[in-house]
């Protein structure tokens, strides 16, 4: 099927932007200087298809090589790691670990090294694929807190956060009207009534950050763990968060768009299709509750990618295999431990890993297929797959040899356009403290349609020049001279980026009973919370590798 | 130069039918009206003297073109750019005016002489005139186009209407070819006589070069109302003779006041001539000279003056110098333009200087500019000097050299984010570390009368940052009262006496009064400055705004 470019641009960017830029969009200017290098990069296609099928049967497993270890945890991403961080804690050391792609980090990657398109020392060394910060945990989060002590991210007191892992001041600015400006909120000729409005939510979100249950949690906390369960409270998951707002009065189209963008940002979702608890969420569980201030954000140069980084230390290099596709989890009769079947992606062959005890923390549409116990329970069940829906992303990385032309407030760490699907951009050298020269802007764009396999069918319809082109097309009204400054532009689908916490989905009855152990087999990630969080995934880790230490503990003692 | 199409236009009758002056100049029929003649013979004209103004406008026609190119570059920087868009628009509008010479059909040679005299008040004026847009620059970028335009466009009809005039002495090869010769001729002539003899060796002002040129063009105007008279009316060639004077006298007026003029339109920005001025990849540079001093401006802010520097620096280096126990090893943070090493220097214990400035373009003008040589006497070449280019901040991260015995941090104002975060805490920290234990480092820190709770910010991150500080501070007059901190990180005390004498400004005397603080600039309570929440930048443009 042919595609116009008008239709491909309206495909990714919307029609109503795409039109509108492509009729401001000179011919002379459309046409990019010369080629710019760059690709399409994505997770492992072959594992989707196969996990798809039944899995192949016990008796190839049965003749193939097989290894033992007390703990196996299957799936690199920063729950699989916290868990091996916390057992190693706990001083177990007979583990190991499978993950399918070649790269540790689920959607926390990062790619490391020099920009090969950037051939100067004071290019980006690291720069983000996906998960880009986390907030300042509170005191209820000591075990996170302890992870950052660990990687000397925190002051000797072991709270307060060293101001060079804080974003650096300038945060955010917004492109808006031809303009940038300081921060998010498009305060310019904003009306008495959008102030007062802007005002009193921040209001409204203190309030609900010193809320407490009737057993005294806190109403919002992150992880949801150490936060109220109680239905009064829960029961904002079942509107959305656009209802919320008009519920409280909240209509200045200044003050939506800030909270719409929130939601975007975070879970991929808009105003209409997020469940008001997890935007509440959003807001609440990182204010201060004792000082009514904002937790302040840390983040990397290169992302929550030295996160995963730190957190691989806990593993020697034997203990990973990566390009290990698990497509079956099996406990062995009796009680005694449990079976994981992997097939090496590169070279298809099968093999074993024995041990007493698994940790799975794959993504729930993963696990379903997976673990046995789960896959026999739902057989037949075609729903069961449905109840979780997972957000397409596109996120491309520009490497630039030089800073763009501008015009308004100075480069920030964030930039966003104020009305692009996409989320703008973050600047890689910002952290590091340089603003001249050579760079790498991370460009996010969730597909935030309300059938999230639409959304994933617009990630996988066009292709690379498509892609490009939309970018560009999107950032050049900001800058002007964006193509002449552009070494190289890569793009990155994920096509199943996070799960969405839709209206009714977060608090809904089957979620909250996942992260039970089926016997030997005990799991963690994020999808156990219903919002895509390192946070969760952390948290996840850490309570299965205490669960499976106390298991070893109880069987050893 | 010029590549004139067709500049044999079709109605074109130079020797029309013979009619008396008075009839054909009132009567404008339409078509072509004939050149009054005596005769129905065409009548002969100079061409060599013709050919002569051909030479002349061709050279005052590159001249303003290379004058355009030059300010734009002086003002706009990235010189490349500058000249070949100046170039590419003259030529582009010469070619307009090439094509626009098709429809003067009549009355040509009149009609030459006042395209010269346009050339020559548009020409002649330009560079002054985009002097006076200097301080703003989007009237600065239009104007230089427009006159550009008009200028190459004007220039553009020159040769066409020339050779449309001159057709009837030559036959049609040898036209192009003389005509042609002599224009690139011309063309040649004005870039040596540019480069070569005004700019460098006389040294002529950009400004009066043009005026100088407009002269030229407007003389070759009046000229032409001889060399031409046959085909003008006589009524008329009083007329252009007049036009002639006036826009001569107007040239020479605006050669007269043309320093006060120009001095006019950059004051409001710079208040002296501008010696250098280029737009490096990170910042604006300018040197101004007059009045017996030089000034250095980066982005538009003063950093020195000839006439005072001594105190600003000689305040920035010894006290430090004076205190510390060791003084071998010096790291230098900003200051590139050398002053502060050229202080440094003065003492033979020195042994190495490591001087780390974001942008070449500052050590190389402090390295090249005669007058910047002359004042910071080639400090930069002194062997015991490293220089590093790269931003302080994170080469202190990343480099972790040292341990330094002395450090002098000299940093333009705090006013934007990547300015202030050269005046956090964690900056700080990473000072102190590059320092040895007993090592000192003197920071420039804003004024504590202008920018008192700027001033008191720093000093307090400093102390954040686990620093013992020394805060003094000088009066400077460029600036006003000047503001420092000695920092160490050992408890310090001020130093008593210092090591250097024969200082012009410093001596044991004034020495224990920098460190006490008059009322109006004693401490304030401000917040620490950080990387995550840059207090300094709000409250420096705060209370700069109060001053403007
Ligand atoms: C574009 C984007 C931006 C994000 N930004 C942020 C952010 O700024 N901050 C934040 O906190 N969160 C962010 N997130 C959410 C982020 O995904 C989570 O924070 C975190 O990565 C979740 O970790 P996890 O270990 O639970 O899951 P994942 O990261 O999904 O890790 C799961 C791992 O399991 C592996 N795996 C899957 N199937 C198999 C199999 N069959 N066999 C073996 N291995 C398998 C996968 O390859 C993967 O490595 C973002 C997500 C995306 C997509």
């Amino acid at each position: 099927m042919r595609w116009s470019r008008r239709e491909v641009l309206s495909l990714i960017l919307g029609a109503p932007l795409a039109t509108r830029l492509l009729a401001c969009d000179r011919p002379s200017q459309r046409e990019t200087p010369r080629e710019i290098e760059g690709r399409l990069l994505g997770q492992d296609h072959r594992a989707g298809h196969r996990l798809r099928s039944s899995p192949p049967g016990d008796d190839i497993f049965a003749r193939a090589p097989v290894q033992t270890t007390e703990v196996v945890i299957v799936g690199g991403g920063p729950a699989g790691l916290a868990a091996a961080y916390q057992l190693r804690r706990n001083g177990q050391r007979g583990m190991r670990l499978l993950e399918l792609e070649a790269e540790l980090g689920g959607t926390s990657r990062d790619h490391r090294g020099p920009s090969e398109a950037l051939a100067n020392t004071r290019a980006p060394h690291a720069f983000p694929w996906g998960a880009h910060y986390i907030t300042q945990p509170l005191d209820h989060n000591r075990p996170l807190q302890s992870l950052l002590s660990d990687m000397g991210v925190l002051e000797s007191d072991g709270r307060a956060v060293r101001e060079q892992y804080l974003v650096r001041d300038p945060k955010e600015r917004l492109f808006y009207r031809g303009f940038f400006y300081e921060g998010l909120y498009p305060a310019i000729g904003a009306t008495q009534e959008d102030r007062r409005q802007w005002q009193r939510f921040g209001a409204k979100m203190q309030a609900l950050a010193r809320m407490r249950d009737g057993q005294g949690r806190p109403a919002f906390a992150i992880p949801m763990r150490y936060g109220s369960d109680d239905p009064t409270i829960t029961e904002l998951d079942r509107i959305s968060a656009a209802t919320w707002l008009t519920k409280h009065g909240f209509t200045s189209e200044r003050l939506r768009f800030c909270v719409d963008y929130a939601c975007r940002d975070d879970y991929g979702l808009t105003l209409h299709d997020t469940s008001a608890w997890a935007m509440v969420l959003y807001y609440a569980a990182r204010i201060d509750p004792a000082t009514g201030r904002g937790t302040q954000v840390i983040t990397w140069p290169q992302g929550n990618g030295a996160l995963v980084a730190f957190l691989r230390t806990s593993l020697a290099a034997d203990q990973v295999r990566s390009h290990s596709l698990v497509v079956d989890v099996v406990p062995k009769p009796e009680g005694t431990g449990v079976s994981v079947h992997a097939i090496d992606t590169r070279s298809g062959k099968p093999m074993r890993v024995d041990a007493r005890c698994a940790i799975v923390a794959t993504p729930a549409f993963v696990t379903q297929r997976i673990v046995r116990p789960i896959r026999e329970r739902t057989a037949g069940d075609a729903d069961r797959g449905r109840q979780v829906d997972y957000g397409a992303w596109m996120v491309a990385n520009l490497h630039l040899s030089e800073r763009p032309q501008e015009r308004g407030f100075e480069q920030a760490w964030d930039t966003v356009l104020h009305d692009s699907p996409s989320l703008g951009y973050v600047n890689a050298t910002h952290q590091r403290g340089r603003s001249f020269g050579p760079t790498v802007w991370t460009y996010y764009l969730p597909m935030t349609d309300r059938d999230a396999r639409a959304g994933r069918r617009r990630l996988f319809e066009p292709d690379y020049s498509h892609f490009r082109d939309a970018i560009l097309l999107d950032l050049r009204r900001a800058h002007r001279d964006l193509p002449q400054k552009l070494a190289r532009l890569d793009v990155f689908r994920w096509g199943h980026g996070m799960i969405q916490p839709r209206v009714g989905t977060v608090w809904s009855p089957t979620r909250r009973t996942t992260s039970q152990p089926l016997g030997p087999i005990h799991f963690a990630h994020t999808d156990l919370s219903g919002l895509a969080l390192f946070e969760e995934a952390f948290e996840h880790g850490v309570r299965a590798a205490n669960e499976v230490t106390a298991v070893l503990r109880g069987s050893n003692g | 130069m010029t590549d004139p199409q067709n500049p044999v236009g079709p109605q074109e009758q130079p020797g029309g039918p013979a009619a008396s002056d008075a009839t054909a100049t009132r009567s404008s029929q339409a078509g072509a009206l004939p050149p009054p003649r005596p005769t129905a013979a065409p009548a002969p004209v100079t061409p060599a003297l013709l050919l002569l103004t051909v030479l002349v406008i061709a050279t005052a026609g590159l001249v303003y073109e290379l004058l355009a190119g030059a300010i734009a570059t002086s003002v706009l920087g990235n010189s490349l750019r500058q000249y070949s868009l100046t170039i590419g628009v003259y030529l582009f509008s010469m070619g307009v005016g090439s094509y626009a010479s098709k429809f003067i059909d009549r009355r040509l040679a009149e009609r030459f002489v006042d395209v010269e005299y346009a050339a020559a008040l548009i020409g002649g004026t330009q560079g002054l005139l985009l002097f006076l847009a200097y301080g703003h620059a989007v009237a600065f970028s239009l104007l230089l186009y427009v006159t550009l335009f008009a200028i190459g466009m004007l220039v553009g009809i020159e040769i066409p209407l020339l050779m449309r005039i001159l057709r009837s002495e030559l036959d049609f090869k040898d036209l192009v070819a003389k005509v042609l010769t002599f224009d690139y001729l011309g063309a040649l002539l004005g870039s040596l006589v540019f480069s070569i003899v005004l700019v460098e060796f006389l040294m002529v002002p950009l400004e009066q070069i043009g005026l100088l040129f407009g002269l030229l063009n407007c003389a070759v105007g009046i000229l032409s109302t001889w060399i031409l008279r046959r085909r003008i009316y006589p009524a008329l060639r009083l007329r252009l003779r007049i036009k002639g004077t006036v826009v001569a006298a107007t040239l020479l007026c605006a050669m007269f006041y043309s320093g006060r003029l120009r001095a006019l339109g950059e004051q409001e920005l710079y208040g002296d001539r501008i010696i250098f001025a280029q737009q490096s990849a990170y910042q604006r540079l300018v040197v101004t000279a007059g009045d017996g001093r030089v000034q250095l401006f980066l982005d538009g802010n003063l950093q020195f003056s000839s006439l005072d520097e001594y105190r600003y620096h000689e305040a920035l280096v010894h006290p430090a110098m004076a205190a510390a126990r060791r003084r071998s090893r010096i790291l230098v943070l900003g200051g590139g333009d050398g002053l502060a090493v050229r202080e440094l220097l003065r003492y033979p214990e020195v042994e190495t200087i490591t001087l780390v400035d974001l942008d070449p373009a500052v050590t190389r003008l402090a390295r090249t500019l005669p007058a910047l040589r002359k004042l910071n006497a080639g400090a930069l070449e002194d062997p015991r000097v490293e220089l590093v280019h790269d931003d302080a901040m994170v080469w202190l991260d990343q480099a972790r050299r040292g341990p330094f015995d002395v450090a002098i941090v000299d940093f333009p104002d705090p006013n934007n984010f990547a300015l202030g975060k050269l005046y956090t805490r964690r900056f700080y920290q990473l000072l102190s570390s590059a320092l040895s234990q007993e090592g000192l480092a003197a920071v420039q820190s804003t004024s504590p009368l202008l920018s008192r709770e700027s001033f008191w910010c720093v000093e307090a991150s400093m102390r954040a940052a686990g620093l013992h500080t020394a805060p003094y501070h000088v009066p400077i007059p460029s600036f006003g009262e000047w503001g420092y901190v000695l920092v160490g990180r050992a408890p310090l005390a001020p130093p008593r006496s210092l090591r250097q004498k024969g200082l012009r400004y410093l001596n044991d005397g004034v020495l224990p009064g920098m460190f006490v603080f008059p009322q109006d600039m004693a401490r304030v309570d401000a917040e620490v400055n950080r990387l995550n929440h840059q207090v300094l930048v709000r409250y420096y443009s705060r209370e700069l705004s109060r001053i403007f």
